[in-house]
This record gives structure tokens, C-alpha cells and sequence, in this order.
């Protein structure tokens, strides 16, 4: 390695500043929000950075998991994500793992056709006409079934198989394996890495997920909990402007607030050291060109 | 000759009729299984194209799409001539530009940034707070925006103590550009760099030795051998982009948008949705088409000038 020069280590040096600033510029909203749900209404009012909670108190957690709409949007967001996950795992292998194989009827037309779903769809109203002819309004069914099946999900899981060597599959079959064992016993259990991936990211959608639900359940008991925090914070935000600012009471709700941000972030913030690898790796079995 | 060469292609027609019926059979039970999920596919991706014909029909409920009557390119009429729907492009346009030119060039400079740090734990830190924002949703995004930017939030925290006076941001049409700007790529900056970061590691090292015989400065080296390297990969993510033109982040802009900053927040999506809302179906589909196609035809515009500059590269 030749030295650097004097012109380099300031480049490295003003590069480790920008990526420092960046990284603090990310973080600090979600800093700012954790501090504040953690923060009585009058420390939470006071003029401070509020990067890190100077008296931790859980006064707002205790308000807010009194709201019995919250544990009622918890469960139905567990319920779709789950449900979701599930379908997936079952039906995109059902549907990739025979279109993997070289010799299956109208291969090239039916990937045409997952192919093409992704540059042109119906849009909203046809799919929520759809939805509404199938009866499943105010059902979880209209939030796990329209992607149980999404044609870049197939063409990643396809291309996984394909690349499992066919000689496995022949032996099998001389063997005396049908096709069944052979997709049961050796191709779901050496696809369980890329199921897994997939799976994470389905449940993260799923978690997320909200405005399929803002159309397709009019059942207050039956809402997500993405849309309980709009409801309460976005919509109790934007309802109001201008006077309630000005509104001493005002500073009350921001601890809730964002003691319902916390909320419904923690389980992704959990698992979120955990599936940020898988998530990465998933991004480069995307990038496997279909 | 017409009667044998006729007699050839029934029979070469009868050869791939029973060729396929073997075909089906040897498949059988493969067939089996990847129907149920494939009708569902048929059902959710390719039931709602036929459901696009009730933008050139009065669509009535009861009657369902086939029976409702024709009226040609009416509600296109309506829709170019009628309100709010010339706003909400050109709001949509204006955003989209922005978006172009700030949020796509983004995480290519900060794949590159991070492609020069040499302290691994460094850049693998940075890389995992970056990616942060990506795995909430927008509802959650905008719930932290909406605390962080209120009068009495983060931002304004920070102005007092420099000394300035608070604004309460998400109120001012004048700033909701701005804001959605810098939010998209605090959300979407990190994660994005990771597809030109993995093309970044892809480069062969030993043309950056060769740079160095030659003496090629650092910056030299950036310029003459990594962008270059990433320019396929930029293109794709380009063209996959480019058909989202009309798609601005409808999650986005619907969760930040408020009552006063509504004019300058419409876009298409929001547009199509309260059509949705007010039952006009007809006219909120027709706006869908137009979107549509629009993203369609920027796809394969985009993809035919790219393979006309160099034919290796597109999408296809």
C-alpha cells in the first residue's frame, strides 16, 4: 500500500464526519420519541435535546396499555401476520417449486405472466371491487390473500430452486420418490434458509401494514394496529392545527403519543438486530436477474 | 402446393396437441400443486385488469362490470377537464422530480462513502443504523415526524438553543416538499445503498492496483474505476424506478399530509382514493389507467433508449 497523502487522510477524516452526522441524523427522531414516552408531561415540556431520558418514568406506557383498543388491534395484527407468513411458506412453494423444473408446461408464458403483473396491475378500485365481491370486507382473509402470491417473491424462490442440482431430483426418483416426498422431503427442507428470509419479510409487511386494512375492514374491533396510531396520534395530530399548540394541555397527549410509537415499534425493534442479516441477504437473492 | 403443406402443419398441430397432453400428464401431479396458488394469483393480479374496463363504462354496482352501459372516453373527458385532477399531477410531477434528482442519487453516494472507510466496525455500524428507518412503517415514520417536527418537538428544541424561533413545520404548504424529501431519504438512504454496496464489492481489486501503478489518484481511482463499475447497476435501479414515476409514496405522503398542507400534498394515489371514497369508481379507474400506462410506457421508453446506447444493458 502506497502512503496516503495529506489530501487523503482529510478525505478520510471529513468521510468519517458525514457518516458520523448521518448515522446521528437517523437516530435522532427515534432517540427524541423514546426519550419523551419515557418523560413525565413537564420534563417532556422543557427546553432540553431530549436525546436520552433524564428520569425514566413509565407513567404514559401505564395510561396508554389501559386502552383496551390497543390489545384488540395488537391481537389482529398478530392474527394477519401469522396467518399471513403461513400462507406464504405453503403457497408460494406450491407454486415456485413447479415452475422451477425445466420441463413443466407453459413455463415461459406463466413467468411471463408473473412477470408482467409486476409492471401493470388493476390498481385500487378494481382490486377493492374485487375484494368486495368476494365478500371478504371486514375479514382477514382481504388482508392475507391478495399477496399471499406476488410474482417477485415466486420469481426469487424459483430461481432458488433452480439452482438446487437436478441430479438430486433424479436420483430421488430412481429411487422410486414421487413428486410429492420429493418436494416434501428434500426441496422444502433445503429451501428453509430462503423460506426463512422470505418469511421475515412477509411478516415485517404484515406488521406494517395498514392501508389494505384503512379500505377493507370497516369493524372497529377488527382494525390493525398500525391504524389504532394513525387514529390516535396522526389524525388527533393534524385534526387540530394551530390552537391546540398554543393549548397548555396540549403537552399531555405528546408523552401518550409517543408512548403508542414505542408501542407498536417495539417488536420490530427487537428483532430488528436479528433480521437485518437475513433482510440484506434477501436483497441479494432479489438481485438475481429472473 | 396449398393442399400438402396444409396437411403438414394439421399434423405438426395434432404432434403438439398430444405432445403437450403427455406433457400434462408426465406433470400430473406437479399440476396439482401449483394450482391453487397460481388461480390465487390469476385471481388478485389479473381479475382486477378485467375490472379496468369500468373506466370506459357508467359503472353500476348492481349490475356488475359486463352489464354496465359503454360510454367510451367520458370519464378521460371528465377526468382531464374536471377538478383536482390537473393539480394532483402536477403535484405529483413536482414531487417525483424532486425525489429524482435528490433521493435516487443518495444512497450511491453513500455506498461510495462507505465503500472508502477502511474501519470495518465503523462502516458496519453506520450501515445498521442506517437501515433502521426501512423496517418501519410510514404510519410509525410519520408518528415520529409529527412529534419530532411539532412546535414544541425535536427540531425546534434544537432551534431554541441556537437561538432561533420555533416553526411548527408540517402546517406550512411551503415546507411539505422539503420535508418530504429529507424524510425519504432518511428512510430510505440506508437501505438502499446495499445493492451498490454489493456491486461496489463485486469490483475486481486488481483493477485498483493497476490504478496504482499508475498512478492514479484516489479520487482518479473513485472516478475512472468504481463509479464506472456500479453504472450497470444504477441503470437497472433506474429503470425499476422510472415506472414508479407517477408513484410517488403514496404511504408517505398520505401519513405527513395535514389539512393545510392538503393543496400541495394531493397526488394521483390520493387522488384515486377518494374517488374510492366517493364511489365514483368510474373516474378514480380511468385515473388509475393513465397512471399506468404512463409507468409502463417510461419502462419501456427508458429500456429501449438504454439498449440503444449499449445493448448488453436493461432491463431485459
Amino acid at each position: 500500500m502506497i502512503k496516503a497523502t495529506k489530501g487523503e487522510k482529510a478525505f478520510d477524516f471529513l468521510n468519517i464526519i458525514v457518516l458520523l452526522l448521518l448515522g446521528l441524523c437517523t437516530l435522532y427522531p427515534f432517540m427524541y420519541v423514546l426519550t419523551i414516552s419515557l418523560s413525565t408531561p413537564a420534563e417532556a415540556a422543557r427546553v432540553s435535546l431530549h436525546f436520552f431520558p433524564r428520569a425514566p418514568t413509565f407513567e404514559a406506557y401505564a395510561k396508554i396499555v389501559e386502552h383496551p383498543m390497543l390489545w384488540q388491534a395488537y391481537g389482529n395484527t398478530i392474527i394477519r401476520t401469522a396467518l399471513g407468513v403461513v400462507l406464504v411458506i405453503i403457497v408460494l412453494s406450491m407454486v415456485a417449486y413447479p415452475l422451477s423444473r425445466r420441463t413443466f408446461p407453459h413455463r415461459k408464458f406463466i413467468t411471463f405472466l408473473f412477470v408482467f403483473s409486476m409492471l401493470f396491475s388493476g390498481g385500487l378500485i378494481p382490486s377493492y371491487l374485487l375484494i368486495k365481491q368476494l365478500y371478504l370486507i371486514d375479514t382477514v382473509w382481504a388482508l392475507v390473500l391478495p399477496g399471499a402470491v406476488s410474482a417477485f417473491n415466486v420469481i426469487i424462490l424459483r430461481n432458488f430452486f433452480e439452482a438446487i442440482p437436478m441430479e438430486i431430483i433424479e436420483s430421488a426418483r430412481m429411487d422410486g420418490a414421487r413428486e410429492l416426498t420429493i418436494f416434501m422431503r428434500i426441496m422444502l427442507p433445503l429451501s428453509v434458509p430462503v423460506l426463512a428470509v422470505l418469511s421475515l419479510w412477509t411478516a415485517v409487511g404484515h406488521w406494517n401494514a395498514w392501508f389494505d386494512a384503512l379500505i377493507y375492514i370497516n369493524d372497529p374491533a377488527k382494525q390493525v394496529l398500525q391504524l389504532f396510531l394513525r387514529r390516535t396520534v396522526l389524525e388527533n395530530a393534524s385534526l387540530t392545527p394551530g390552537e391546540t399548540l398554543l393549548d397548555p394541555s396540549h403537552y399531555t397527549p405528546e408523552t401518550l403519543k409517543a408512548a403508542t410509537i414505542m408501542i407498536v415499534s417495539l417488536p420490530i425493534l427487537f428483532v430488528y438486530p436479528f433480521i437485518q442479516r437475513f433482510f440484506v441477504k434477501g436483497i441479494m437473492l432479489g438481485s438475481v436477474k429472473g | 402446393m396449398p393442399q400438402p403443406a396444409a396437411a403438414l402443419h394439421d399434423h405438426r398441430e395434432a404432434s403438439t396437441a398430444s405432445r403437450l397432453w403427455r406433457s400434462y400428464k408426465l406433470h400430473k401431479s406437479l399440476i396439482f400443486m401449483f394450482l391453487p396458488g397460481f388461480l390465487l394469483f390469476v385471481l388478485f393480479h389479473y381479475v382486477p385488469l378485467y375490472g379496468l374496463l369500468i373506466a370506459f363504462k357508467n359503472y353500476q354496482l348492481l349490475e356488475g362490470v359486463w352489464a354496465s352501459p359503454w360510454v367510451g372516453w367520458e370519464h378521460f373527458e371528465r377526468l382531464f377537464t374536471g377538478p383536482g385532477f390537473m393539480d394532483a399531477l402536477r403535484n405529483t410531477v413536482i414531487i417525483s422530480l424532486l425525489k429524482l434528482v435528490i433521493v435516487f442519487p443518495a444512497p450511491i453516494v453513500l455506498a461510495l462513502l462507505l465503500n472508502e472507510v477502511r474501519v470495518l466496525f465503523f462502516r458496519k455500524l453506520i450501515q445498521t443504523v442506517s437501515y433502521l428507518p426501512h423496517f418501519f412503517s410510514w404510519v410509525i415514520l410519520s408518528g415520529i415526524l409529527f412529534a419530532f417536527l411539532s412546535m414544541d418537538g425535536g427540531l425546534n428544541q434544537l432551534l431554541k438553543y441556537f437561538g432561533f424561533s420555533p416553526v411548527s413545520w408540517l402546517l406550512y404548504p411551503k415546507y411539505f416538499y422539503g420535508i418530504v424529501v429529507v424524510s425519504d431519504v432518511w428512510q430510505s438512504i440506508g437501505w438502499g445503498s446495499i445493492v451498490y454496496f454489493a456491486a461496489l464489492s463485486a469490483i475486481d481489486p486488481t483493477l485498483y492496483d493497476a490504478g496504482i501503478v499508475d498512478g492514479a489518484s484516489r479520487w482518479q481511482r473513485i472516478w475512472y474505476i468504481t463509479v464506472p463499475s456500479i453504472m450497470p447497476t444504477v441503470i437497472i435501479m433506474f429503470l425499476l424506478g422510472i415506472g414508479g414515476f407517477l408513484s410517488v409514496g403514496f404511504d408517505q405522503i398520505y401519513n405527513l399530509m395535514t389539512p393545510t398542507t392538503s393543496n400541495v400534498a394531493e397526488i394521483l394515489d390520493t387522488y384515486v382514493l377518494r374517488r374510492l371514497l366517493s364511489l365514483d369508481y368510474s373516474l378514480g379507474t380511468a385515473a388509475g389507467i393513465f397512471k399506468s400506462f404512463v409507468g409502463l410506457a417510461l419502462v419501456l421508453i427508458g429500456n429501449a433508449l438504454v439498449k440503444w446506447y449499449d445493448k448488453d444493458q436493461g432491463l431485459w
